[in-house]
């Protein structure tokens, strides 16, 4: 038996385990729903809104635009959100303690993760694609956009949450979460980015946020609306870039800081650390 | 030392390596460790090996250096000097294979909580099935687990809703679910009622006896390292000052006795190493005029007591050299 494979394996099992559990958890579930019916919200109150210089609602750009959003948040956001509470309640310890445990919790928190954001991005498709007139996803090229522009979206993002994870406390994870939606409002999530002045257009572009966004857009809509983006195109040769770049710096750096954090953690830590926490919320 | 150079084989096949059959029986071989935190050292000069089978209590007050030391040794943090193997292997650098050997029974409380109990042993226990030799076939049967620990009745039940002492015993069950050869157990006992810890420490007495698990406990109670340890360590001030089985503690310690009288209807005490001649001194000068006398070897709790007092007031010099004093 192969110590490596066990540990993966171990990691699926966590993360199906721990799937389950969430399914069960009623908080979970409304997070879900809750952040679902606000994206169809959205959809809804600006289905009349019209894309500047064009015939087609807002809404129709916007549902893709979320989607892409969705992956990005999940990933920076979710992941990274949920190392620092495992740091906290002894989880990350506790792995740390059994041969192979740091693989096979992360391989675990990653299916955990990603299972979440597949199940989200299903449902906004299912709910939201009848709500807005005109998605194109009807051919098997489209389809396969999609899921390239998904899967390398994940690889850009998740490893990047990861290593978000590994060094900041549970606090400054609402700042996380409000660094994604600023950045969501300068990577045309919800407006056309050649409608913002150029040097946002410069920073947008630089995260993977607006490439996502901009992947699942060239997947999902009529091309007529290619005329709405950055250079009048789809540039899926540049999403391939930024994304893929965005991997390789995420998967160099996440395991280097997570061993880096879990090296440093032992129980005196946790405990100094959980004192600490009591006495600021006392 | 020759082991050091390559802790990895040495941990897959310990029984490869008869030239080193004494060092094999060896489990913790520490040699002036020094630990210390910015500019204060927590830990200065410690020496102290641990032999395979036996069960150790490292015993000392609060910010003794403890938790520290038995970090160290679990691997979770790195020393400042000295020589430190544990399983032949330094701690800090050791692989997988080391790891699968160690049992760890962490101080933590709310990890896991939305697993089952059965659940969690099963997952948990599974990292450890590619590391089982020969001798031993890892990991424990989780039922035969969860009977040893008191937990059958529990098996299905959330984490979350298992009582303080439960919780602890299934922590136990986790640092042993891969049947470690060392097991490390950092103040097991805190917040236990006195039944609980009883059954406590006959769990863990049927744990070393079955699998003649080495067995390093930290405590800063002294009954508990009285009941539970073959040895006891005594750290203080960063240093062991004294190391010998309880029975051995107790009599080299209690040197000291506590003479109690009362004459003319007044009560008087007097501490002294040398009891039997102050109680002539006190007759003959006194005569019949003495009464209620009452003389008490102090135990090694007393010693202890007093020790631990001295080094809270801040005077831990002082304690480290009268309990060491007192022990010669």
């Amino acid at each position: 038996m192969n110590p490596t494979l066990t540990a993966v394996r171990l990691g699926l099992e966590r993360g199906r385990i721990e799937l389950r559990q969430t399914f069960t958890s009623v908080s979970e579930d409304i997070q879900l729903a809750v952040f679902i019916a606000l994206s169809l919200l959205v959809l809804v109150l600006l289905r009349h809104r019209m894309i500047p210089g064009s015939h087609f609602p807002l809404s129709l750009s916007i549902l893709p635009s979320m989607i892409g959003m969705n992956i990005a948040v999940n990933s920076l956001a979710g992941i990274s959100g949920q190392i620092p509470v495992d740091r906290d309640d002894g989880t990350m310890l506790r792995t740390k303690a059994i041969p192979g445990g740091l693989v096979g919790y992360l391989v675990g928190k990653t299916t955990l993760q990603t299972t979440r954001m597949f199940i989200g991005i299903a449902i906004m498709l299912a709910a939201g694609v009848p709500l807005v007139d005109g998605v194109t996803l009807n051919s098997v090229g489209a389809w396969l956009t999609l899921v390239w522009v998904i899967l390398l979206g994940l690889a850009a993002t998740l490893p990047i949450g990861i290593a978000l994870g590994a060094f900041i406390n549970s606090r400054a994870l609402l700042l996380l979460l409000l660094g994604c939606f600023g950045l969501a409002a300068i990577s045309g999530i919800f407006y056309p980015i050649t409608h913002l002045p150029a040097a946002l257009q410069d920073i947008g572009q630089v995260f993977p946020v607006y490439w996502l966004g901009l992947g699942m857009r060239s997947a999902m809509l009529p091309h007529a609306l290619v005329t709405v983006e950055i250079g009048g195109s789809w540039r899926h040769w540049q999403t391939f870039a930024v994304l893929s770049a965005w991997a390789i710096v995420g998967l160099c750096t996440a395991p280097v800081l997570l061993r880096r954090m879990a090296r440093r953690e032992a129980g005196s830590r946790l405990t100094a650390r959980r004192e600490k926490l009591l006495r600021t919320a006392g | 030392m020759a082991i050091l150079g390559k802790p990895e084989a040495l941990a897959r096949h310990p029984q490869h390596h008869s030239e080193q059959a004494a060092e094999e029986e060896i489990a913790v071989d520490v040699r002036d460790l020094w630990m210390r935190y910015g500019s204060m050292d927590v830990l200065r000069g410690l020496t102290f090996t641990i032999h395979r089978g036996e069960i150790v209590a490292l015993l000392g007050p609060n910010g003794a250096g403890k938790t520290t030391t038995i970090e160290i040794l679990e691997g979770f943090r790195t020393h400042s000097a000295g020589h430190v193997a544990v399983l032949g292997a330094d701690p800090s650098h050791a692989g997988d294979w080391w790891r699968a050997r160690v049992g760890v029974v962490l101080q933590t409380w709310r990890d896991h909580a939305k697993w089952r109990v059965r659940e969690l042993l099963e997952h948990l226990g599974a990292y450890y099935a590619p590391y089982s030799t020969q001798e031993i076939q890892r990991p424990w049967d989780v039922d035969e687990l969860l009977a040893a620990v008191g937990l059958t009745e529990c098996a299905r039940k959330k984490i979350a809703w298992l009582s303080g002492g439960q919780r602890r015993r299934l922590d136990v069950a986790i640092g042993i679910v891969g049947r470690p050869e060392l097991l490390f157990l950092d103040e097991p006992t805190v917040g236990f009622d006195p039944e609980a810890r009883r059954e406590f420490h006959e769990m863990v007495h049927r744990q070393a006896d079955r699998d003649r698990t080495t067995v390093l406990i930290t405590t800063h109670d002294l009954d508990e390292a009285d009941k539970l340890a073959d040895r006891v360590l005594v750290l203080a001030g960063g240093q062991i000052i004294a190391d010998g089985s309880p029975d051995e503690l107790s009599s080299r310690m209690s040197t000291q006795a506590e003479v109690r009288w009362s004459r003319d209807g007044q009560r008087y005490v007097h501490s002294t190493r040398e009891a039997t001649r102050f109680v002539r001194d006190l007759f003959a000068q006194y005569g019949e005029a003495i009464e209620d006398l009452e003389v008490r070897r102090a135990s090694l709790e007393d010693t202890y007591v007093s020790l631990v007092h001295k080094f809270e007031a801040g005077e831990a010099e002082a304690a480290v050299q009268a309990f060491t004093g007192a022990a010669r």
